[in-house]
């Protein structure tokens, strides 16, 4: 894992005393809200609902045991026990008090994590795949060129202020595990036909009210280039993005209204100058940052077969656990989408469980999926009984990876201001309705996604089933999707038709669950018959 | 009824306008009237409230219930998290939010 160096640590131990100085300066009465508003959001601290929110920054997701547990510490000692894990791989808090936020963010500190860039029109955390390092299908660990956008884009004195926040996912595989094609940049390490090492660059893809697919801007940069190239894209895009307009200030709307033709003619345009400055790192700076990435010290000669004799075991194995590119070893996905749970919730016990789990069998490492899931990359198979156990007894050993109860769901109205409708009754509904893992396991995989509104932080338009919560003259109101995927074959989904309420929308997901059992082939899932057959006869169904 | 809701300042914690001071509890809340703005004016400025808005509500048995299901929610806690509730927790905590 990436360790600071001196100058990482210092701009973070700097930023949590400034942020001490202007809490101190807003309680004081010295700073309006409005002049610290952003301020604090600079910091990844919100006004919702209820408190304060504080969202804590994974970069690319990935945890070693000591920053989990500073999480559970920070859960148990500033909040109410328990944390929120999100759909960009970081952690939420929905109870905190502005007061302590400085302190909080010196505890971060101390294990190298902050809060900056979690929020405000800047570029936020880097995404990545959830099995970088481990998957048996990646040409290469994406994490070191994910660290080395994170140094490139901390504080980047150009793009702190864009029209509107930049996301960017990396990932290293032919499988997309990141959405990469959702986001506002997303790169794909491959190989060309030289042999050479680079990215394939989508540009402009996004959800919120206007989803967009991304359209690849550029089939390869070089890996020496692609610094230089992204500053590039950003540049095109501060000058020209819709500052006029925030809901259409989103890269995706001007790559859109241009075209991405003419989008990527003005990048090389611009690239043509910006390499000329010397912005990409040097030699050696890359394999600097890499070296904290080699792979642990796996035992070699070990031993592939597992005993499956215990059921409950053998189910979670072939729904939790992934191919690792070490023999002998097995990537291990927690479920935290209990039935009847809160999606992405963990409470303090929980967090300090994964974190020693991670030590005992996981070389200190963790991951956080945008599935809003946790993951230890590392597992010999020998110890993947013993590790369910431990986490069966804390109600983390849920079988449900990819399942229809593992639901996708933003906070919804429950705690986010910005909400029209509550998302996680919604889940919880759906996943007790579909409780029976003998009946998801029959429907294979099926991505369910819920947003509480339009802003789409559940995904819905990457949902197989989406559900899209609105306010529909006071009332909550849920519009239902189909056909979206977040996966390489990404798609959007669409609209069914008139929107349901809160026990209807449970209805008209199992009566589409039923025809897709009715309709489907050998070997289809519910997007493959979808796709297929069309939206006919799943609108039969649930309109009658 | 129109009724006068904001945060703490220093705890976030969601508050209501009881004409004298700020309560955790929404059956305390006052109709203020017309005078909503200017009474959230005053007490941000005295940095005793923080993002003060004026809402509708209605009159009940049980005290002022907000119009609006945010509010309502905003007044009682996360639906899905009866144990954290502002009011003491009782099974019609849902119907009152619904």
């Amino acid at each position: 894992m990436y360790k600071y160096d001196e100058y990482d640590q210092t701009i973070v131990d700097t930023r949590v005393a400034e942020f001490r100085d202007q809490v101190t300066r807003r309680i004081a009465g010295e700073i309006t809200e409005d002049q610290f508003k952003p301020l604090r959001l600079m910091n990844g601290l919100y006004l919702q609902l209820h408190a304060y929110m504080l969202r804590v920054a994974v970069p690319y997701g990935t945890l070693s045991s000591r920053q989990m547990r500073m999480l559970a510490h920070i859960a148990r000692k500033y909040d109410r026990g328990y944390g929120h894990f999100t759909t960009r791989q970081n952690i939420q808090y929905n109870w905190i008090k502005l007061e302590q936020a400085p302190d909080i963010l010196a505890d971060l500190a101390t294990v190298q994590m902050h809060a900056i860039q979690t929020s405000g029109n800047c570029i936020r955390n880097i995404s990545s795949d959830q099995y970088a390092g481990a998957a048996a299908d990646e040409i290469g660990d994406p994490r070191p060129w994910a660290e080395l956008l994170r140094q490139w884009s901390t504080f980047h004195p150009e793009f702190s202020y864009l029209p509107r926040k930049f996301k960017i996912a990396v990932i290293a595989s032919e499988q997309d595990r990141a959405a990469i094609q959702l986001h506002d940049i997303g790169l794909q390490l491959r190989r060309n036909e030289a042999g050479e090492l680079g990215f394939r660059v989508y540009v402009g893809g996004g959800m919120g009210r206007t989803p967009m697919v991304a359209p690849v801007i550029r089939d390869f940069i070089s890996t020496a280039d692609f610094v230089s190239y992204l500053e590039a894209c950003l540049r095109v895009y501060n000058r020209y993005g819709r500052r006029d307009n925030l809901f259409k200030a989103r890269i995706k709307i001007l790559v859109h209204e241009i075209g991405a033709e003419e989008y990527a003619r003005q990048v090389e345009e611009e690239w043509a100058h910006v390499k000329t400055l010397g912005l990409d790192p040097p030699p050696g700076e890359f394999e600097r940052i890499a070296a904290y990435f080699a792979p642990p010290p796996f035992e070699t000669g070990l031993g592939e077969d597992i005993d499956r004799s215990d059921p409950d075991f053998a189910l979670w194995l072939d729904s939790n656990t992934h191919p690792h590119k070490q023999p002998g070893y097995a990537i291990a996905v927690i479920s935290l989408k209990p039935v009847g749970g809160i999606p992405g919730d963990a409470s303090a016990d929980q967090i300090d469980l994964m974190a020693d789990l991670a030590e005992r069998y996981s070389f200190d490492e963790l991951r956080v999926t945008h599935a809003q899931n946790i993951v230890l990359p590392h597992v010999r198979k020998a110890d993947l009984y013993a590790l369910w156990k431990a986490l069966d007894g804390a109600g983390l050993g849920t079988a449900n990876l990819d399942l229809i109860s593992d639901i996708i769901a933003c906070p919804g109205l429950d705690y986010c201001s910005l909400a029209n409708a509550r998302s996680i009754p919604i889940a919880q509904k759906i996943a007790q309705r579909f409780a029976n893992l003998d009946r998801q396991r029959d429907l294979g995989e099926l991505k369910l996604k819920i947003s509480g509104c339009i802003n789409a932080c559940g995904h819905h338009h990457a949902g197989h089933i989406g559900i899209l919560g609105v306010d529909r003259k006071g009332e909550e109101n849920y519009q239902l999707l189909f056909g979206g995927s977040g996966a390489e074959d990404a798609s959007l989904g669409k609209i069914t038709g008139p929107g349901f309420n809160e026990d209807g929308i449970v209805d008209a997901v199992e009566k589409a669950v039923e025809t897709y059992r009715a309709l489907r082939t050998d070997g289809e899932r519910f997007l493959d018959t979808y796709r297929r057959v069309g939206m006919q006869p799943f609108k039969e169904a649930i309109y009658g | 009824m129109k009724i006068l809701t904001g945060n703490d300042l220093e705890t976030g914690d969601v508050v209501w306008w009881t004409g004298e001071y700020w309560s955790r509890h929404v059956e305390e809340a006052i109709d203020v009237g017309d005078g909503g703005d200017a009474i959230a004016h005053r007490e941000e400025g005295a940095r005793r409230v923080n993002a003060p808005y004026v809402i509708d509500a209605e009159r009940t048995e049980v005290g002022p219930r907000p119009l609006h299901i945010k509010d309502r929610i905003r007044a009682i806690g996360p639906t899905v998290r009866p144990d954290l509730a502002v009011r003491p927790v009782d099974a019609a905590a849902g119907n009152w939010v619904i």
